[in-house]
Formats: structure tokens, C-alpha cells, sequence
């Protein structure tokens, strides 16, 4: 990445130099906050869901609980249309390459949320078949303890993700802006 | 009814067995490993035990022969069921495969010797089923290391 020598050469200064522009300052922070507040109110989810933790998962998912608030309602069974992956339930290892290539084939931003002990430390299982823990394969931005979570549970972690979408930093056109 | 039929087979097959006892309403026979082909065949055509429930193994680590093969069978007809083991070496775990028999046991088969590393004699279709092709050892024996973890993906941390 180039620095721009000659500032004449863009109006808007994509990269602070020298002493930092405060226009530029904020302009950055208000389009983060923009697109902060657009994206956490669309989290949809791609629900990777493999053991008991579903019984849950549906029950937070429905109308008592109604993830909707959220914007984080409609699940996305295509991995490219998510931006949530909620590992749900126990991931074997023989699972984990499934994990992985679903990842990878989300698109940026991509957050990721372990539901329950088994995704979060691979709960009661610590043996040959299971992983103990999700963030061994993936990186995981909230982690929700309990075998399985209380639905109460889950919404504290969907809306603490939210704020953390909220407060970080949104780059769209390059890493710096 | 039921007390009957398990009469009979006892009575039949106790000869050719090592021991028979009822336990639970389930007879039990103590086979030698080469008896088995045999004494199923006989359970099948001649006691109507027509459904295979299941075959699964004990460690019984350090006894020796080490292994207990054991199988379950089902009788539709009399509703009964009956229990079926064989001790094998761990030198030498091999028994026969009553795929030819029972079409089901080909997959049970394979559970079993992923699981134990019991060899079916006779069954050529012995890949992992719950595993996977690269998995070292046999993870129900009692000496596999209980925390001894075997990745498919590499471990970001
Ligand atoms: S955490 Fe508990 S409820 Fe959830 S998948 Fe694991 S064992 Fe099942």
C-alpha cells in the first residue's frame, strides 16, 4: 500500500499523514458508526447445528423469545448470505473440516458465536472424537456457556455481539478506511 | 412360551458351548471363537433367531485373553433374545464375520473394529465408519490415552 506523496492529488485524504486530519478523523468514525448500527442490526445467521444445543436454539429462534429484535431472525442455510455462524452443539473432529470450509466460505464481516459448553470448551467431552472448543478451528467472537444455554442466555450474547459490532472499527474500501 | 424356546436352545447348543446360563430373560452362551459360525447357523435356521441386534466388544484389560466379542440376537418369532461371547487374544482378534448371514452385521462389523480393532474374518469392507482414514489406534481400548486428540484441521492456536 502507497502513501500519497502529493496531497494535491486526492480531496479527501484516505490516509491521515503527518499530523492527522480531523476531517478525515470524522468522517471515519461516523461511517464506522453507520455501518456499525446497519450491521448489527442484520445479523443473519448461518446456524451450524449439530447435537442437543438445537432444542435451545429453536427455542430461542421462535416467537416467545423472538431473536427478530435483533435483526438476527432469519437463518441463511447458504454460508455466502451469512454473517453469523452459530456453532451450535458439539463439532467432532471428523465435523471440524465441514466447520472450517463453511468459515471460509463466508463472506467478510464474518463474526462467529460458540453456543453452549460443547462449542465453547467441548463441554463434558474431553476425547478422541470431539474438539475441545471451536476456537481451535475458527476464531470466536462470543462465547455462550451453559449445556445448553438458557434462551436469556443467548439474547445477552447476541446483544453483547451487537455492541461489539457496534464499537469496532468497519473498514469498506480499504483496511484504513 | 419364551422360557421354552430358551430350554431348547440351551439344551441343543450347550455341548458345543463353554457355558449357557440365563440372566435377565437373556440366554447367554460362552462360545469358543471357532464355534460361532456354527452355533449361529444353527441359532438362525433351526431357533428362528432371525434379527441381529448387535455385536460390540469389552477390553478387559490386563486379563488375558483380552477381548469379549459379544453379539445379540432376536428371535421375531418367539420374542426372545439371546447373548452370544467369545474371548480372543489380542495377538490374535479375529473372529468370523456373520455378514453372509446377516446382512446387517457388515456395518456393526465395522463399527467394532475401528472402535477395538476386532477383525472380522471375512467381512472386506472394514474402512472407519464414525472415524476417519488416518486415525491411529483404536479409541475404546482401554490403553488409548484418554486426552489424545488426532485434528483434522490444524489448530489456529
Ligand atoms: S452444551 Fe450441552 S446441550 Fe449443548 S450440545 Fe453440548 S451437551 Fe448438548
Amino acid at each position: 500500500m502507497s502513501t500519497p506523496t502529493n496531497a494535491s492529488l486526492a480531496t479527501i485524504p484516505i490516509h491521515a499523514v503527518g499530523e492527522k486530519s480531523s476531517a478525515f478523523e470524522y468522517l471515519t468514525t461516523k461511517k464506522d458508526e453507520l455501518l456499525g448500527w446497519a450491521r448489527k442490526f442484520s445479523i443473519f445467521p448461518y446456524p451450524f447445528v449439530t447435537a442437543c444445543c438445537a432444542m435451545e436454539f429453536m427455542a430461542v429462534s421462535s416467537s416467545p423469545y423472538d431473536t427478530d429484535r435483533f435483526g438476527a431472525a432469519l437463518p441463511r442455510f447458504s454460508p455466502r448470505q451469512a454473517d453469523l455462524l452459530m456453532v451450535v452443539g458439539t463439532i467432532s473432529h471428523k465435523q471440524a473440516t465441514v466447520l472450517k470450509t463453511v468459515y471460509d466460505q463466508m463472506c467478510e464481516p464474518k463474526w462467529v458465536m460458540a453456543f453452549g459448553a460443547c462449542a465453547t470448551s467441548g463441554g463434558f467431552y474431553q476425547n478422541y472424537a470431539a474438539v475441545a472448543g471451536v476456537d481451535r478451528i475458527v476464531p470466536v467472537d462470543i462465547y455462550i456457556p451453559g449445556c445448553p444455554p438458557r434462551p436469556e442466555m443467548v439474547i445477552d450474547g447476541i446483544m453483547q455481539l451487537q455492541d461489539l459490532i457496534a464499537r469496532s472499527r468497519h473498514p469498506i474500501v480499504n483496511k484504513d478506511f | 412360551m419364551a422360557a421354552g424356546i430358551l430350554d431348547r436352545v440351551s439344551e441343543a447348543l450347550a455341548p458345543t458351548a463353554i457355558s449357557a446360563a440365563i440372566a435377565h430373560g437373556i440366554l447367554v452362551l460362552t462360545l469358543a471363537p471357532e464355534a460361532l459360525t456354527p452355533v449361529v447357523g444353527r441359532l438362525q435356521s433351526e431357533f428362528g433367531f432371525d434379527l441381529f441386534l448387535d455385536v460390540t466388544a469389552i477390553d478387559w484389560l490386563p486379563q488375558t485373553p483380552r477381548f469379549e466379542v459379544v453379539w445379540h440376537f432376536y428371535s421375531t418369532e418367539h420374542h426372545v433374545r439371546i447373548r452370544i461371547k467369545a474371548r480372543v487374544a489380542e495377538s490374535d482378534a479375529v473372529v468370523d464375520s456373520l455378514r453372509p448371514r446377516y446382512g446387517s452385521a457388515g456395518i456393526m462389523e465395522r463399527e467394532c473394529h475401528e472402535m477395538y480393532g476386532i477383525v472380522f474374518r471375512g467381512n472386506d469392507d472394514l474402512r472407519p465408519m464414525l472415524l476417519y482414514e488416518g486415525f491411529v489406534g483404536h479409541p475404546l481400548r482401554k490403553d488409548y490415552p484418554k486426552d489424545r486428540e488426532q485434528p483434522l484441521v490444524p489448530y489456529i492456536k
